[in-house]
């Protein structure tokens, strides 16, 4: 399938796959070997989005070398990863806190407001209500000393 | 050069896919568990753009981009069921 | 009557593009469909989004998004290097609380994800008024460095360019 691949194109398709494949690999490993469940939410979502990105880089590169089009649908599949890996580490480190995290552990905000996830009312919707009006939102606790 | 390397890379996501599967299977807390699959979808894509590599066709890309979809709406539908135990509101 | 159309511009320029780039060809008919549906989209989903981001400088988005890419492949390494080679006893995850200067929504939600996407720390939840971020590091013997450096290289960006 690669006979007329000029050897420049080779190389470079075979660099990004195997770069790729390392990052992929080792976020996977990072998955079995850190200890508790928060910092194991760090090694797929990063390594994993870069393995991916690499994989995809060689593709493209392969097509533009093969047809000498630049194909787009992995710039797509690229944008929408390193869009939806924040949102899924958010839900997943949401989750954790819920239902395990010793919530004294946890660093208080500076003005004494609770965490979103763990208030009655939930997340904060009317951030953005606080904001144009000059008084402070209607839930905002008074600054605790300790 | 390239066959090797889509070798190499196809052997090293399918060991990323059994790392994940041991940590899914054993994974001490839910979240554990739902990460294991969320990363299971990602080295899936990564295996399905191989494959149209090595088959040189471009309909695999379209597959990807499904899983992609899914995998992400999979997720958030999963963590959403265990903070709210409730999907939609 | 602009505003009607076109609830949110940018909104409909982006769903141009993606369209045309999903479609993967630059015909007059897929652009004509990539139109149709970056006006039919904004229409649909604007009772959820009524509010317009006040976004002052268009131009620095573009340098935002090439540091934050800088940032992602400085960070993969890191993460992978810690993987790999430091040992359990070594590492030192940390909670730290970011306090926040920033007010709008687009702008909290732009810092968090370049906060997950950047080296060693994930974002995981906002204090109930918005005022502060709670941040996980995988490994930080020092957070009260990695929390003057979010702040100090994203946050005052991000200030910059949301109004």
């Amino acid at each position: 399938m690669n006979h007329d691949l000029p050897l420049w194109a080779d190389l470079a398709v075979s660099l990004f796959l195997v770069l790729g494949a390392v990052f992929g690999l080792v976020g996977s490993w990072g998955l079995i070997r850190l200890p508790d469940p928060m910092t194991r939410l760090h090694a797929p979502t990063k390594a994993t989005t870069l393995g991916i990105g690499g994989v995809l880089i060689a593709s493209m590169l392969l097509t533009f070398a093969r047809d000498g089009v630049v194909s787009t649908h992995e710039l797509l599949i690229t944008l929408f990863l390193v869009l939806t890996s924040p949102i899924t580490a958010l839900f997943i480190g949401k989750v954790h806190l819920h239902l395990r995290q010793d919530r004294s552990a946890l660093p208080r905000p500076a003005t004494g407001a609770g965490w979103a996830g763990y208030t009655a009312e939930g997340p904060a919707r009317g951030v953005r209500e606080s904001t144009r009006s000059s008084t402070p939102p209607a839930g905002e606790a008074p600054r605790t000393s300790d | 050069m390239m066959v090797y390397a889509l070798g190499f890379a196809a052997a090293c996501f399918g060991l990323a896919l059994l790392m994940n599967l041991w940590r899914l299977v054993k994974g001490p807390e839910a979240s554990d568990r739902i990460l294991a699959l969320d990363t299971m979808v990602v080295n899936v894509i990564a295996l399905l753009i191989l494959l149209g590599i090595g088959l040189g066709t471009a309909v695999f890309f379209e597959v990807a981009m499904l899983f992609a979809l899914v995998g992400f709406v999979s997720t958030v539908a999963y963590c959403r069921f265990l903070l709210r135990g409730d999907i939609i509101e | 009557m602009l505003k009607r159309i076109l609830p949110h511009p940018l909104l409909s320029l982006s769903l141009v593009v993606t369209w045309l780039l999903l479609v993967n060809s630059l015909s007059l008919n897929s652009l004509v469909f990539a139109i149709l549906v970056a006006l039919l989209i904004p229409q649909a989903t604007r009772a959820y989004w009524p509010d317009l981001p006040r976004v002052r400088h268009p131009i620095k988005i573009l340098g935002y998004g090439l540091l934050v890419m800088h940032d992602i492949i400085k960070a993969n390494i890191d993460v992978a290097l810690i993987v790999l080679f430091k040992r359990r006893a070594d590492l030192r995850p940390a909670w730290i609380c970011v306090p926040l200067e920033i007010r709008s929504p687009e702008a909290i939600t732009a810092l968090a994800a370049t906060i997950t996407l950047t080296p060693g720390t994930v974002s995981c939840d906002l204090a109930q008024d918005g005022h502060a971020i709670l941040v996980h590091c995988l490994h930080a013997p020092d957070p009260n460095a990695v929390r003057d450096d979010i702040k100090a290289r994203y946050e005052s960006r991000l200030k910059e360019i949301f109004a």
